[in-house]
């Protein structure tokens, strides 16, 4: 008897505890990184900082890989079953914000001042996302082989035009010292295409749908500028000068570096381990000017906060909370990423002034475009990665872009729209 | 007299159908439901995402999907009558995006692209379809099944008449025959992509190696002209060992007494085939086939993997297709409609099939 009321008493005092334990809320958040145990890290610091900071809220966090990403956020939204914190890859936020599975972010005022553009996720008026930093490309380069073949180094303010850049590439693969004068990445399917080739396009003139509606791609993806861009693109291809469709992904990852290309467009991530390789010698140069200024792409992964979330101030707090600068420093040292203001760059290893990265945040600043900001975006990238494969395959340019240019108008049409 | 027992077994239905309960309910949640449920989606604008409501849309899915027109053009003539001619010296004709784009004298043709074209008396005849890749798919297809049923299955045979002697070790050999087909499907496409590589792959090396370095090496999976090829060889090869193990056992129904029989009239190894192993083997046959060609058109994992329909969309298919439109571009409804076609496709081939191998008597 004694006993069991002792085994009573301890149930009791138990479920007491447990209880006090619980008094703040629980914030469940998904996040894409699954097995990048560096930005993992900083991301445990934030999320012990906050649940240490206030009593109302407990951020728990869940981690995915990033394949298959995605497909869990909508799985998980067809099954009433997301959690309050989201992360969401910038350019698929209007898809998801559209389709109502996040809701606006309640921010304090001012809390974006300072922002690089790429980091605010805008849609319809309201802020769905904020990233706490952006990606950047460049045309990686070494000095010796510019110099080497006379070649002008070209500045934010003075990049290379259409016609400088093919001569130097043409020069470069004459030199017979490279297997391809630049490599543009083709091995990179998916995300890549729209994200690293569309600026581009919008150099020239063009873009992947026509933004004053997002009602139609006619013109912008097929029109005169689209044409010439299309030429171009398949020029680089035809003459060789860069590795097709069915470049090797290692070859990729590790081509520039075994000095198999002479240039290569890639991303800020990918800086640190040439810088590694070549010091002083590694050059990070501004896009071409096609005729409308160099650009380059904008938007990296952004955190949100879930519609059918119970808990939407909770979560909100949560990302205003990791937006501190020194959050913001911390992940970029960790990853190499731009962090997402000024101030926080200048508190980072790679972007402070005179750091080795610094050039990323006046590019990621001057240059940077966001793709098209229309749920329809993430089905227009897929219309544009096809045809942008297909011209480097050798298919009828404008063919290729009025087929792309139908498969988004149709896509368009069938969703009513968009909302636009 | 069975009358009992058959009152008997009827009596206890109540306990059949708990026993065939959850195989019922599983077969009907996973397989019957999603066949209606496609169906029924194929008729509608239903979308993987989208606050939008669902609207029915009759056959337009269809619609989209089927449609052909035939587009005579004549070739370009200048003021005075003459031909326009190219730097070939050929005729120049304008372009299809001309009448296809539009174009308000040719509304018939707006939003149509070029599948195929030839030039007949001067003049250029355009086939035009809806759904250009569609019909690429459709083609890729039926090209790939034309292919692999009848060399998988010949192969097979083959392979089975070869393990289905009694040897030493015999089943080793039936082992490594086997192999392929219990590893997964998508690790031997990517294992396939390792060897078809256009560099230094293995059949590159070997066929290089064979010739002396007279072979060039090729783009097998890059290539328009090759890839669809590469995949039929490996997916033939892949599945061989499935087919060859049900010839086997179709070799091994055959009454020894029957070859026994053939030796003593003297009957040649060649006649013994013909007229004792293949009747023996006639509802093998029927089996085999009907499998390889309902596999053959459920082709995917090879595309997934190996090629995403590239390039220049040699390689696509219908599976592949329907999967790429109903879960990355968000179109449940388009790629149910595709899933239909298929299955039509599918079950007419069957029955035409079962048609023409039926019994005659």
């Amino acid at each position: 008897m004694n006993k069991l009321t002792l085994f009573g008493g301890a149930v009791v005092l138990s479920t007491l505890l447990a209880s006090t334990a619980m008094a703040q809320t629980e914030l469940s958040m998904w996040y894409h990184g699954a097995g990048n145990p560096n930005e993992l890290e900083v991301l445990d610091v934030i999320i012990d900082d906050f649940n240490g900071s206030q009593s109302d809220w407990n951020v728990v966090l869940e981690k995915f890989p990033q394949e298959s990403y995605n497909e869990s956020v909508v799985a998980a939204a067809l099954a009433g079953n997301l959690p309050d914190i989201i992360d969401v890859d910038g350019p698929v936020m209007p898809n998801w914000a559209w389709a109502g599975y996040m809701a606006p972010l309640e921010l304090s005022d001012g809390a974006l001042d300072g922002f690089l553009p790429g980091a605010i996720g805008e849609w319809n008026g309201n802020i769905y996302s904020v990233g706490l930093w952006d990606a950047g490309l460049a045309i990686f380069a070494r000095k010796s082989v510019l110099e080497a073949n006379d070649i002008r180094v070209p500045t934010l303010d003075n990049p290379w035009n259409e016609a400088e850049f093919d001569a130097l590439l043409l020069k470069l693969q004459a030199t017979g010292d490279f297997d391809f004068a630049i490599d543009m990445g083709m091995a990179w399917t998916g995300e890549w295409y729209p994200y690293a080739f569309s600026p581009f396009l919008q150099s020239f003139g063009g873009d992947i749908m026509d933004r004053s509606t997002y009602k139609t791609a006619e013109g912008a993806l097929n029109g005169d500028a689209a044409i010439a861009f299309g030429e171009w693109w398949q020029a680089l291809f035809a003459r060789d000068l860069s590795p097709g469709t069915s470049q090797d992904g290692a070859d990729r990852g590790s081509g520039f570096l075994e000095g198999k290309y002479a240039l290569q467009w890639n991303g800020n991530w990918a800086a640190l381990p040439a810088l590694e390789k070549f010091g002083d010698d590694m050059l990070f140069l501004p896009a071409p000017d096609f005729g409308n200024g160099p650009r380059i792409g904008a938007a990296s992964w952004q955190f949100g906060v879930s519609a059918s979330s119970e808990n939407q101030d909770g979560a909100s707090a949560f990302i205003e909370f990791a937006m501190q600068d020194k959050y913001l420093a911390q992940f970029s040292d960790a990853i190499g990423l731009i962090p997402a203001t000024a101030a926080a760059a200048a508190m980072s290893k790679n972007y402070k002034s005179g750091g080795p990265l610094e050039v990323f945040f006046g590019l990621s600043e001057n240059q940077a475009t966001l793709r098209p900001v229309t749920p329809g975006y993430v089905v227009a990238a897929l219309d544009f990665e096809k045809a942008m494969a297909d011209i480097a395959n050798g298919a009828d340019v404008p063919d290729a872009l009025d087929a792309a240019v139908d498969a988004i108008n149709s896509d368009i049409e069938k969703n009513s729209g968009y909302g636009f | 007299m069975s009358t009992p027992v058959r009152s008997k077994l009827s009596s206890a239905t109540g306990a059949g159908w708990g026993m065939a309960a959850p195989v019922i309910g599983l077969l009907s949640l996973f397989l019957i439901f999603p066949f209606i449920l496609a169906f029924a989606l194929s008729f509608t604008n239903q979308r993987l995402i989208s606050p939008n409501p669902t609207e029915f849309i009759g056959m337009r899915n269809f619609e989209q999907l089927l449609g052909l027109n035939v587009l005579i053009i004549e070739p370009e003539r200048d003021g005075a009558g003459e031909l326009v001619r190219n730097d070939a010296g050929e005729p120049a004709y304008p372009r299809v995006r001309t009448f296809t784009r539009n174009n308000p004298d040719y509304p018939q043709y707006q939003g149509m692209r070029e599948w195929f074209a030839w030039n007949f008396r001067g003049d250029r005849i355009v086939f035009l379809a809806s759904d250009v890749i569609f019909m690429r798919a459709l083609t890729n297809t039926f090209l790939f099944v034309a292919v692999v049923a009848p060399v998988q299955g010949g192969l097979a045979l083959l392979l089975a008449l070869l393990i289905n002697q009694k040897l030493r070790g015999i089943n080793v050999y039936r082992a490594i025959y086997f192999m392929p087909v219990v590893v997964s499907i998508v690790v031997v496409s990517l294992l396939w992509r390792f060897i078809y590589d256009g560099n230094d792959g293995l059949l590159n090396n070997i066929l290089s190696g064979l010739t002396f370095g007279a072979f060039k090496p090729v783009d097998w999976l890059g290539e328009y002209g090759t890839a669809l090829g590469a995949i039929m060889g490996m997916s033939i090869w892949q599945a061989v060992g499935f087919h060859m193990v049900i010839w086997l056992s179709g070799l091994q129904t055959i009454p020894e007494t029957l070859y026994e029989a053939a030796d003593i009239e003297g009957a040649t190894a060649t006649q013994k085939f013909r007229y004792v192993t293949w009747p023996g083997l006639r509802n093998t046959a029927v089996l085999v086939l009907i499998v390889i060609t309902m596999q053959a058109f459920a082709l995917f994992a090879q595309i997934d993997v190996m090629t995403r329909g590239g390039p220049l969309d040699s390689t696509q298919t219908l599976v592949f297709q329907a999967v790429i439109r109903g879960y990355e571009k968000q179109d449940i409804s388009g790629g149910s409609a595709i899933s239909v076609i298929l299955f039509l496709i599918v079950l007419s081939v069957s029955l035409l099939q079962r048609y023409l191998v039926r019994t005659k008597n």
